[in-house]
């Protein structure tokens, strides 16, 4: 194709210079648009008259007619089909680059899986592993198949995804997930599922088939174009016809009506639109946000209000120590001394003491251990009689115990039946949760808290989150009755949960967001939009290049229908000419291609 | 039942023109054509055979144009 078009430009100047007899002109018109003619007979034959194709040659056809019998200019005939094939060339290399750029942003297809077979080890087509077979995944290998590490250990990759950079550690025993690079060792893994319903398979699917839900900017282009070129073509033939008859200068209004034929290529309107979705798609899905359909990215650029469910979303959902409060000794002792007495329980509590004081298993002489349920433990630790536990159990010792400012379950410590103050343990707020509300808030987004915690700890969360308003002690039935009032409220409602028990509201959000659902199916079923990792920022984030694809989108949209119309007006009154028509054409569709690869940056 | 199928068509608004074509086709309750990942989506009436009808449905395209193909 580029072969011809040079050829065919070349000959064109050559011509030119010489000043070569029309007939001449005609060699470079057949090398560089005999395909299109060829296509618009084939057109004709399947009475497609609105055929881009039969446009063009119909519109250079006549343009060459008016160069031979009314000494027209044959460059121009030439120029215009010379120009439209660029603009195809343009349009097809580009389009390819960005499918190619956006798929390489989800590089986690595996090609092949390891197992060894008689000793050796040999590549197969991972559709052919069936679940429980061993694999060995080599360091700078794709992980083909979910599965559980058998042997080795190694540090996974998981930016594709996730869109976290930092390697994730893992050890024999751990689930890992297919579409993760493995670094450093050679790990052994026995596979959990089939290759089909697998991660990075189920994924792909998702990302791929996307941009089959259509957006509204989408379906409204498809439409006009399927009026717009129609219309176009019956005014060029009215244009042709109507004035020659007042007028009887046939020359010039069939020159103008050519013109019109050369604007009415629906093409340059109707690619910039779906590429932009396609890249804001591609885009989100690089940084670890799966948005199920076009129309979903373009709800999430109206969103209003994003209502967050508290646990596991904006706070870990896991108990954790997240206060120590000493009357006696420091903080560190403290610890130290709860963490000795619950060393043989198994109680959430204990996990969670044990785990703020990590180096527990110390040579301190623990003796005497006694659990009393419902109260708390008593032990010897290093010959001090120390309680911990509850309320109720300071009470029963006598010991002089005060309540804590902060809500959660409060631990008491006692040394020698002497109050020596408490450990608060409760769910943690993610590090970036309070951040995450704050940059909803720039972006003038209301934000609202659903728990189903009580009101004093629902009330202590919004306030270190900055969330001004919330509904505590919630039942799951509550949240959806909640939702249901706050869409009636708001343009736009974005519901973000955790997906575990909140399926229902997410699907009648108006965008549900499901978070840290990487490998949980009912969450990547119910929601909309899937966030691999659980970085409640990733929110914002995904309404930014929500907002940012539908801007160019609007832009697009505007600036090629406006240069369309513009083009259409002075080319009626004779100003444009149809040097100026595949200007417009194609310059219009280089711009609106390169306006809708810019969601791509950053 | 729903099936995706891989095609091959070279400009946006004629993979619109193919999605329309396969929309009118009997036996397709809905159609959808992704020029972005060259896919097109078929929904397919209860009791119609798929070969058949996507067979009636290649033609239907190669109709409206003639440069696309889809892979059964």
């Amino acid at each position: 194709m580029l072969a011809r078009i040079i050829t065919a430009g070349f000959l064109l100047a050559l011509l030119k210079i010489f000043d070569m007899p029309g007939i001449f002109f005609l060699i470079p018109y057949f090398i560089v648009g005999y395909d299109i003619l060829l296509k618009a007979l084939r057109g004709i034959k399947n009475r497609q008259v609105f055929d881009e194709n039969f446009l063009m040659a119909a519109a250079t056809v006549g343009a060459l007619f008016l160069a031979f019998y009314y000494g027209g200019d044959f460059l121009e005939a030439i120029a215009v089909m010379l120009f439209y094939q660029i603009g195809e060339l343009f349009q097809s290399v580009a389009v390819g680059r960005s499918r190619k750029n956006i798929s390489n942003l989800m590089d986690i297809r595996p090609d092949y899986a390891n197992i060894e077979r008689e000793g050796k080890l040999i590549q197969v087509d991972p559709d052919e592993v069936e679940t429980g077979t061993l694999i060995i995944i080599k360091p700078g290998e794709k992980i083909p198949i979910d599965g559980v590490i058998i042997s080795g250990r190694s540090s996974l990759d998981t930016r594709a995804l996730t869109g976290e950079s930092l390697p994730r550690d893992v050890n024999a025993g751990d689930e890992v997930i297919s579409g993760c690079v493995n670094l450093s060792g050679v790990l052994k893994i026995k596979t959990t599922r089939e290759f089909y319903n697998s991660t990075a398979s189920k994924i792909l699917d998702l990302v791929e088939n996307a941009t089959s839900r259509k957006s509204k900017s989408e379906k409204f282009i498809t439409r006009f174009a399927r009026i717009y070129t129609p219309a176009v073509c019956y005014s060029a033939l009215a244009l042709a016809v109507i004035p020659t008859i007042f007028t009887g200068n046939f020359a010039v209004w069939l020159y103008r009506a050519l013109t019109f034929l050369v604007i009415s290529c629906p093409c340059a309107l109707v690619i910039s639109i779906p590429l932009t979705f396609f890249a804001g798609i591609g885009k989100a899905s690089s940084e670890g946000i799966l948005i199920k359909g076009s129309n979903f990215l373009e709800a999430l650029s109206k969103i209003s209000c994003v209502v967050f469910d508290k646990t596991g979303t904006l706070t870990k959902g896991v108990f954790e120590v997240s206060a120590v409060h000493p009357d006696l000794r420091n903080e560190t002792e403290l610890l130290h001394l709860a963490a000795h007495v619950e060393r043989y329980s198994t109680h959430p509590v204990a996990n969670a003491l044990r785990k703020a004081y990590p180096n527990e298993a110390d040579d301190c002489k623990i003796e005497n251990v006694e659990e009393i349920a419902g109260f708390g433990v008593r032990a010897e630790v290093n010959g001090e009689e120390i309680f911990v536990g509850n309320s109720k159990l300071m009470d029963m010792i006598n010991a002089e115990w005060h309540p804590c400012t902060k809500t959660g379950t409060i631990i008491h410590v006692a040394i020698n039946k002497i109050y020596a103050g408490h450990v608060v343990i409760s769910d943690v707020i993610k590090n970036n949760s309070a951040e995450a509300v704050k940059k909803l808030k720039t972006m003038n987004i209301k934000n609202i808290m659903l728990t189903g915690d009580n009101e004093e700890t629902a009330k202590e969360a919004a306030k270190e989150l900055g969330i001004e308003k919330y509904y505590s002690e919630l039942l799951p039935a509550d949240k959806v009755q909640k939702l249901e009032e706050l869409l009636k409220n708001f343009n736009g409602v974005a519901f973000v949960g955790d997906g575990i028990n909140d399926a229902p509201v997410l699907s009648r959000a108006d965008v549900g967001v499901a978070m840290g659902a990487l490998g949980s199916d009912a969450a990547i079923e119910a929601a909309d939009v899937v966030l691999m990792d659980d970085d409640p920022l990733k929110i914002s984030r995904a309404i930014k290049i929500s907002r940012k694809c539908m801007n160019i989108v609007r832009q697009n949209i505007y600036f090629s229908i406006g240069v369309k119309l513009i083009c259409l007006l002075l080319g009626a009154l004779g100003i444009a000419g149809m040097w100026l028509a595949v200007f417009a054409d194609v310059g219009v569709m280089v711009l609106a291609v390169l306006n809708a690869i810019r969601v791509l940056l950053r | 039942m729903r099936k995706s199928y891989k095609i091959d068509v070279d400009c946006a608004n004629c993979a619109d023109k193919m999605e329309q074509a396969a929309q009118k086709t009997q036996g397709i309750k809905d159609a959808s054509v992704n020029f972005m990942t060259l896919k097109m989506t078929v929904e397919f009436e209860e009791g119609f055979d798929v070969k058949e009808v996507m067979q009636k449905v290649r033609d239907n395209c190669k109709k409206v144009e003639a440069d696309c193909e889809i892979f059964i």
